[in-house]
């Protein structure tokens, strides 16, 4: 069965490499499971999240590793386990944390590519040490573009969760997929997933609104994941943050990272669906290059800690790194 | 006033207090924003523009000149020309399950209510909450009335509804605790279109009481 239809195309969205068909279908299903591209940008101020990947450096592993376009859609898996099968030749890289890869008798390993035959079904099954896993598909995976992204935003209503007997298509890749195949992501470039991070963060604008004892106590203790975490926000356990000033915050815009204290003085990280304003005097911002290794913590078991830095030291270390 | 919210964006602060003649000003402001091509996106709020910059491509310092300099340029008599949307309303009844209520709390008879809700042009301060949903003001004073102590599990898209200084429209089903005075048959949100909201931040807005059949 082959489905050759031309996908009429924002011009804003990801580069196209031919036209798209059928290529997995859902066997087998838990946990949550959307697709996400990099992002939905321009809607922050109609109250649109920006939605896309919760841990951006293994979505982009794994759209690297198959010479995707760097905007190409995946699956983002979370909390749960999915079954599929080929419908039709492909390569599939698998990226994440807290999951490995099972293809019959074969078990792979996470960050690594590898060829699936029409009829071969794949398992990504939950291990621990981390939350979500990436999917990857030669060429990527094609759906609606909803306001010139592809990202699921499921509070909004923009696009739906994955389900078993869903039937997914991807654009056909330019390149040889056995060429695609077997290739491991370098070493040296890995993000170093922890469970005892120690996570980056840039003072907020409300930091001063806290006592030196409550904003000692932020950068001092450990804190824990909360098993109640999703897409929008991370709310840590631990010890109480103290508040010097009690008057309540007129909303303001807030970003992924950003740590809001609320009246229970417990830390709530916002996450890639975040509300894009909010109303808690905000502490602290994580950096872009240390949420990787926030998304990834695993409630009740990592114990994570957060380090001052400053923006000009955050930025000057994200630089050095693309060298 | 300018400080960073992470290493990806800065937060304007222009006063701290939500005040319409304060918000006109952030929206001006938001409008001369759009003029810095490494500026990514902007949320204007009540008192704030929180500014998104890629850290890839520019640094704090730089993107923080380049808003001073804007800055330097905007005084009190700078405007952002508003759209002006007059928005159909039914009130009461089905459409505005908590009209009587307000009115009774109020010590004001429903048709007293309907004229001070309508009789006024609101500023869209901010958009949150869901996707489209206009916070606007600011509501005559006699109007302010606290938030539901429960929130309805489910407002229909639609509902037309006051809480504190601030009146709103739920562009979706959601949850919600305001209080519902009325609906209107406009679609505030379609994320399948072109241009997929009604409102923009910034924008007049009035509510014209649809008189019905």
């Amino acid at each position: 069965m082959d489905d050759r239809r031309l996908t009429i195309e924002n011009t804003t969205s990801s580069m196209v490499y031919g036209p798209s068909s059928m290529v997995l279908e859902v066997t087998d299903l838990s946990g949550i499971a959307t697709l996400q591209d990099s992002g939905r940008r321009g809607w922050n101020k109609f109250g649109v999240p920006t939605s896309g990947p919760m841990d951006w450096f293994a979505y982009q592993a794994a759209n690297s590793l198959l010479d995707n376009s760097p905007n190409s859609a995946v699956i983002e898996l979370g909390l749960g386990e999915i079954t599929f099968r080929a419908l039709r030749n492909t390569t599939i890289a698998v990226t994440g944390a807290g999951y490995e890869v099972e293809n019959y008798v074969w078990t792979f390993p996470l960050w690594t590519t590898f060829y699936v035959r029409a009829g071969w079904t794949v398992r990504v099954k939950k291990t621990s040490g981390g939350n979500w896993a990436y999917i990857a598909i030669a060429g990527g995976f094609d759906s609606p573009v909803i306001m010139n992204s592809r990202s699921t935003y499921l509070r909004g209503g923009i696009g739906s969760a994955l389900k078993t007997g869903d039937v997914l298509n991807s654009f056909a890749s330019p390149k040889d997929l056995i060429k695609l195949a077997a290739r491991d992501f370098p070493v040296d470039k890995f993000m170093p997933y922890s469970q005892t991070p120690i996570i980056e963060v840039i003072p907020a604008p409300q930091a001063d609104w806290f006592t030196p004892e409550g904003i000692r106590t932020f950068y001092e203790s450990e804190y824990t994941l909360s098993p109640s975490f999703d897409r929008m926000g991370y709310r840590l356990q631990g010890s109480p943050i103290e508040k010097a000033i009690s008057k309540e915050l007129i909303s303001e815009g807030m970003t992924m990272g950003s740590i809001q204290i609320p009246a229970d003085e417990q830390p709530i990280v916002m996450m890639a669906d975040a509300p894009t304003a909010g109303g808690y005097p905000k502490i602290a911002n994580v950096t872009r290059a240390d949420l990787p290794l926030l998304a990834q913590c695993e409630a009740g078991v990592s114990k994570i800690r957060f380090r001052e830095t400053t923006v000009e030291e955050a930025q000057k270390r994200t630089m050095d790194s693309r060298r | 006033m300018l400080k960073p919210l992470g290493d990806s964006s800065i937060l304007i602060q222009l006063g701290d207090e939500i005040d319409p003649r304060l918000n006109q000003r952030v929206h001006a402001l938001d409008a001369l924003l759009q003029t810095i091509p490494a500026i990514t996106e902007t949320v204007p709020a009540y008192c704030t523009v929180l500014v998104h910059y890629d850290p890839l491509t520019t640094t704090y310092t730089e993107i923080a000149n380049l808003i001073n300099e804007k800055l330097s340029l905007f005084d009190e008599s700078t405007h952002r020309p508003s759209h002006r949307l007059e928005i159909p309303v039914l009130y009461g009844g089905a459409s505005g399950p908590d009209l009587e209520a307000v009115a009774t709390t109020l010590a004001l008879s429903p048709s007293e209510l309907i004229r001070l809700h309508s009789e006024r042009e609101y500023t869209v301060y901010m958009m949150g909450f869901t996707p489209g949903f206009p916070y606007m003001g600011i509501l005559d004073e006699k109007l302010n009335m606290p938030r539901l102590s429960s929130p309805r599990t489910r407002v229909p898209a639609g509902s037309v509804a006051i809480a504190g200084s601030q009146t709103g429209i739920y562009p979706v089903d959601s949850p919600g605790g305001w209080h519902i005075l009325g609906h209107t048959p406009l679609k505030l949100f379609d994320p399948m279109s072109e241009s997929p909201f009604l409102f923009a931040p910034g924008d007049i807005v009035k509510f014209i009481p649809d008189h019905g059949r």
